[in-house]
């Protein structure tokens, strides 16, 4: 196992980032004119990335899936975006950030990238302001910020519950500014299918246009990865149906390393399945947990009766309930970090406590908050002896004007008030804080290739604290990327025009083109997305919320199996040149079904728990999770033709400003 | 402001101006209309004054003319041009589940008052002009020599049942058109600080009102003579 | 419950294209309307026949990719709602359900029910932005106050999903809405006034050029809107757009 360097300059933490910037090296922007970079994904990171390229005068490609870039899936994050401001003088600063933001991380992320990330956070929003993007504002006219999981300040900043939306549309108009001046060509309902290498150097792309099959040769001086993370290795997730690893497994096959796969978040409050159709989970806000408490019935004749639609949830005494959260995490209740949350609830159901009819439910109670507020309220009204209809009254009003829109969307989907009857959450799969493993500059392991985003690993460790996904995507892409790129695009001053008709374009081409051609010929029995469910099955069971070493063995084996099956049976109808869903779809499922192998083996590997990463055999007495000093560094998986045999390397983990803790909940 | 009237915008503002010009116009029509109703001699001599003073003749009269030709013509220009912004139709459009009958058929209640109005200027625009400018006679006098004419050839138009009903039935289409008309030709202008349910309102009772006066004026006569 | 579907069928935006009728069984009232799809696909594709083309993504309402014609209506017979979030419940056993493609001369017909709506994209590229290079040096995001209610509405404006509901349910396949929310979210923002008269103009050109139609204030798009934009967006464009030819 070799040991990766991470470029990190020297220096103070606080004076890094800006006396790395003060000695790389520039493009003047006459040769700017002359250098060329694409960029693969539109979406927070991609998008900001390729507008500010774009205006320091790159001539940039664009790549998205998508119709528009404005539909990347940054654009569903609801909550906010922090940023270490302090406009509330509630003590707030850059190591503050930095240091939530590595804790919350369970000691698995870069020191010297989070703290740069945390700098550059406040930046952001200025650059956001700018822009337009109608963040909320407080009577006097000033910003207004809330609080979110994990920290003790209020640093996140919103846009009603769409700030993800409303940062994209930011980001895609700035991209919208450089594409009337000519200085982006995007190509939307376009997806990368291959990196091309010229010399060991990224210098192009093989892409596919979705609506006329038409493979393409594009070439540059640079490539950014900007696609996102890769949830929907578990089939069902929160991302979005298009969201895939394609572009970060294709450039991780032409060399560029893997970084921490088995990271995975589980967010706790979703809307949990109906039925084997299901297609996607809906996220509820990880705010309901404020005012929600989370339990299941006690006895399992309860259970059962419930299921079987004898009894309802309000028909049981509080006797009768098991507020497990409360009983086992008494400090902080139904507040604790969303991996714990997770895993609670998972060992409820996994008892046999789950309360619909898929066994996989909590409940998560609006009744105590309601009760409590309407007592507030009566009391500030000065309501004598108020009506329990009353109180229900006063106290709805409440909790609507906190929650109105998730309880509305959550009416719309299950079809069940719960203002009257407690909502039912399960976990789902919501971000992938491992990706392919970068340096400082944010560049991979192949010279030229860049990682930028949720596609990368560096910023969140093992898990990531709410409302920083935004902040990240926006730091790497208008504010990190476009210094650190021109340190190795200065020595491409002279290079010119890369060529596209050159035996490594060739080659490229080809590759894509049997693929295609395979899947279409194939003329087997099964559609992608049973071979895409199967996979998810077995992620969910065996490498979902914990993991043991047993399950990742027979996991390994199952998806090997299941590859190959794929690679046998798949039927995918259609023709190669039109516009074909499915086709796009096997492809994506094929990496998928490569990826997860590593997966399982990454989690098999990390024989400890951290974040997002649970090991049954590593815990404490009571459950919690167990991080081992040992396993302090960062797994980088190198490419050898099957998962299987993929090659460990370590980037050892140094916290030179921070203290590394047990985090307990108690 | 070069191209502004070309533009889909501009082209809605010159809807709304000669709009308002043609409500105004049809306000001041009923009110002097319904004079007849309560005193023949009031409505001669508002008539009189209307059809005599150079104003009203030589300046209002040509920008009504104008008026109703560019409303109609635009109307037509915009109806073709947004007919051709979607080239397949619908096999299946709920139209009633989101808009009003009357705003998604403004061209055919648009029609009939044009029908109406073709059959309106030959009972009483041509015969005017004919009297006045043709044949010279400014007087406004009854051939006799007795009084005004006015009044004696507003009743006189009524008497036959079938036109009197091509006049309700125009003033039904009429009160379709305004239902929608009135409260959207404030929104093309922009003007939406008294929109939605005031302005909605309001625009609904002008266009009952309006027409409904025209048809018991009409009515009226027809039964009283 | 069991429907019969249908649904229109065009192979590529040359094709003539016609309606196709098919039967689904066993759909569950909590399906989503995109999952009975799913389910209709997924049996075609295991009869050897070509699935059925949809545009979708996010799943969730928000990013606008999603956009059929349901029953006559945009997104179907609910309200507020894209067609993602659109319930089977709303549906009844044994009925017969139309689904058509997004329809206007600027949103052609890719494939099915996918259509192009780049013409949105290219009203955007004509202005909808303010002129802000990246570079860490703007002024502070709280050196300009802005009144709530401006930042409010402006956000109620910019709520925009860009899913061309708006367009599908004009008779005249109006783009108005959707051109008058981002132009008022710009007029709102102190940001957005330096280039107000060119941003209005050369958006509502380019809007003219894509071969949208006029407005005649239905207020369909309104009501079929997932967002619920206001007409009154509208209204403002209006109104900035004769402020900006009279201010030259």
């Amino acid at each position: 196992m070799s040991v990766l360097d991470s470029k990190v300059p020297k220096g103070p933490l606080k004076t890094k980032w800006t006396d790395y910037k003060n000695h790389i090296d520039l493009v003047n922007p006459a040769n700017k004119r002359n250098i060329d970079v694409i960029v693969v994904g539109t979406g927070l990171a991609g998008g900001s990335a390729a507008a500010t390229l774009a205006e320091l005068g790159y001539n940039v490609k664009t790549f998205c899936y998508q119709d528009s870039p404005r539909r990347a899936h940054s654009i569903a994050a609801q909550g906010g975006i922090n940023a270490a401001k302090n406009y509330q003088g509630d003590g707030d600063s850059i190591y503050r950030l930095f240091y939530d933001t590595v804790k919350g991380g369970d000691y698995r992320s870069r020191e010297a990238n989070v703290y740069r990330l945390a700098e550059v956070s406040g930046n952001i929003i200025d650059q956001c302001v700018a822009q337009g993007v109608p963040f909320a504002r407080d009577y006097g006219g000033l910003l207004d910020n809330r609080s979110f999981g994990g920290v003790l300040v209020s640093r996140t900043f919103y846009a009603k519950g769409q700030t993800g939306q409303q940062l994209l549309l930011g980001a895609y108009s700035a991209m919208n500014r450089q594409i009337a001046r000519g200085k982006i060509t995007p190509f939307n309902r376009h997806e990368m299918l291959d990196v091309v290498k010229v010399n060991g150097k990224a210098r192009g792309i093989i892409a596919r246009n979705l609506v006329t099959g038409e493979i393409e040769r594009h070439s540059a001086h640079a490539v950014v990865i900007a696609s996102g993370g890769y949830g929907n290795v578990y089939f069902l997730s929160t991302n979005a149906m298009g969201s895939n690893v394609t572009a970060s497994w294709k450039i991780h096959k032409k060399g560029a390393f893997f970084a921490n796969p088995c990271y995975t978040q589980i967010h706790p409050t979703c809307i949990p399945r109906s039925g084997d159709y299901q297609s996607k989970l809906t996220l509820m806000s990880e705010s309901l947990r404020n005012d929600g408490r989370i339990w299941v019935p006690k006895n399992m004749e309860d259970v059962m009766a419930i299921r079987e639609g004898k009894k309802k949830p309000t028909d049981l005494s509080e006797d009768e309930r098991d507020y497990y959260l409360e009983r086992r995490y008494p400090a902080f209740g139904n507040l604790v970090p969303r991996d714990v949350a997770s895993r609670a609830a998972k060992e409820r159901c996994d008892a046999g406590y789950g309360v619909n009819a898929t066994g996989e439910a909590v409940y998560l109670d609006f009744a105590s908050s309601i009760q409590r507020y309407g007592i507030e309220q009566a009391k500030i009204h000065n309501i004598e002896n108020a009506s329990k209809e009353k109180i229900y009254e006063l106290g709805a009003a409440i909790v609507k004007a906190k929650y109105g829109n998730l309880f509305q969307m959550y009416e719309k989907i299950v079809d069940q008030d719960p203002y009257k009857t407690p909502m039912m959450i399960y976990p789902a799969v919501h971000y992938t804080m491992g990706g392919v493993w970068v340096d400082y500059n944010l560049m991979t392991t192949i010279p030229g290739c860049y990682a930028i985003g949720e596609a990368n690993f560096s910023d969140h460790g093992a898990n990531r604290l709410g409302a920083s996904a935004l902040m990240q995507g926006l730091a790497d892409g208008y504010f990190v990327l476009p210094y650190t790129i021109g340190d190795y695009l200065s020595h491409d001053i002279r290079t010119g025009k890369i060529p596209t008709d050159t035996p490594e374009f060739d080659a490229a081409e080809k590759e894509v083109t049997d693929r295609i051609e395979f899947f279409i010929n194939n003329k087997g029995e099964h559609s992608v997305d049973y071979y895409h469910k199967k996979l998810g099955k077995i992620m969910w069971d065996k490498c979902g919320m914990s993991r043991n070493a047993e399950g990742l063995k027979t996991a390994i084996d199952e998806i090997s199996a299941l590859r190959k099956d794929f690679w046998k049976n798949v039927n995918v109808p259609g023709t190669t040149t039109e516009y074909n869903e499915q086709l796009a779809k096997a492809g994506r499922v094929a990496d998928f079904l490569e990826l997860g192998e590593l997966f399982a083996k990454d989690a098999l590997v990390r024989e400890e728990s951290a974040g997002g990463h649970f090991r049954e055999e590593h815990q404490t007495k009571d459950g919690e999770a167990k991080r081992l000093k040992e396993f302090q560094f960062v797994s980088a998986w190198e490419y050898k033709g099957e998962p299987k045999d993929a090659v460990l390397h370590k980037e050892e983990l140094v916290y030179e400003n921070i203290e590394v803790k047990e985090r307990s909940y108690k | 402001m070069s191209g502004f009237f070309k533009s889909s915008i501009g082209r809605k503002y010159a809807m709304a101006l000669s709009a308002f010009f043609l409500m105004f116009f049809l306000l001041q029509h009923f009110a002097i209309n319904i004079l007849s109703v309560f005193s023949p001699n009031a409505f001669n001599e508002a008539s009189h004054f209307m059809g005599t003073f150079w104003a009203v003749q030589y300046l209002l009269q040509p920008v009504l003319i104008f008026g109703v030709i560019y409303h109609f013509v635009m109307g037509f220009i915009l109806e073709i041009k947004n007919r051709n912004a979607r080239a397949v139709n619908y096999a299946k459009n709920n139209g009633s589940a989101n808009s009003s009958w009357m705003s998604r058929n403004m061209i055919y209640s648009g029609l009939a008052i044009l029908a109406f109005l073709v059959l309106h200027f030959i009972d009483f625009w041509l015969p005017e002009i004919n009297t006045k400018y043709i044949q010279g006679d400014m007087s406004g006098l009854l051939g006799d020599g007795e009084g005004f004419r006015y009044y004696e050839e507003l009743t006189h138009k009524f008497v036959n049942p079938i036109r009197v009903a091509a006049y309700v039935l125009a003033f039904v289409f009429l009160s379709l058109h305004l239902m929608h008309g009135f409260s959207s030709a404030f929104q093309s202008a922009g003007v939406t600080s008294m929109r939605k349910k005031k302005l909605q309102t309001f625009g609904k009772v002008y266009g009952i009102i309006i027409p409904l006066g025209f048809i018991f004026i009409a009515l009226f006569h027809h039964f009283n003579h | 419950m069991n429907l019969t579907l249908k649904i229109w069928r065009q192979s590529d935006a040359n094709d003539k294209g016609k309606m196709v009728d098919y039967k689904v069984t066993e759909i569950s009232e909590h399906m989503s309307f995109l999952e009975m799809m799913d389910v209709l696909n997924e049996q075609l594709i295991n009869k050897g026949e070509e699935p059925v083309a949809f545009d979708h993504d996010c799943r969730e309402g928000i990013c606008g990719m999603c956009s059929m014609f349901i029953n006559g209506e945009a997104h179907g017979p609910d309200r507020g709602v894209t067609t993602c979030q659109l319930h089977m419940r709303m549906f009844k056993d044994g009925d017969t359900i139309t689904i058509e493609p997004f329809r206007a001369k600027a949103f052609p017909v890719i494939k099915d029910l996918v259509v192009d709506r780049s013409s949105f994209d290219r009203i955007q590229q004509a202005g909808g932005y303010i002129s802000v290079n990246t570079s860490g040096n703007t002024q502070d995001a709280n050196g300009t106050l802005i009144s709530k209610h401006a930042a409010d509405e402006a956000m109620d404006a910019a709520t925009c999903i860009g899913c061309g509901a708006c367009v599908a349910s004009c008779k005249n396949a109006s783009a108005m809405l959707f051109v008058g929310a981002k132009v008022s979210q710009y007029a709102l923002l102190p940001q957005g006034q330096i280039e107000a008269v060119d941003r209005v103009k050369n958006m509502v050109a380019q809007m003219d050029l894509e071969g949208f139609g006029n407005c005649t204030n239905t207020g369909a798009c309104e009501i079929e809107c997932p967002k619920g934009i206001s007409l009154e967006n509208i209204a403002r464009m209006n109104r900035e757009y004769l402020s900006a030819n009279v201010k030259g």
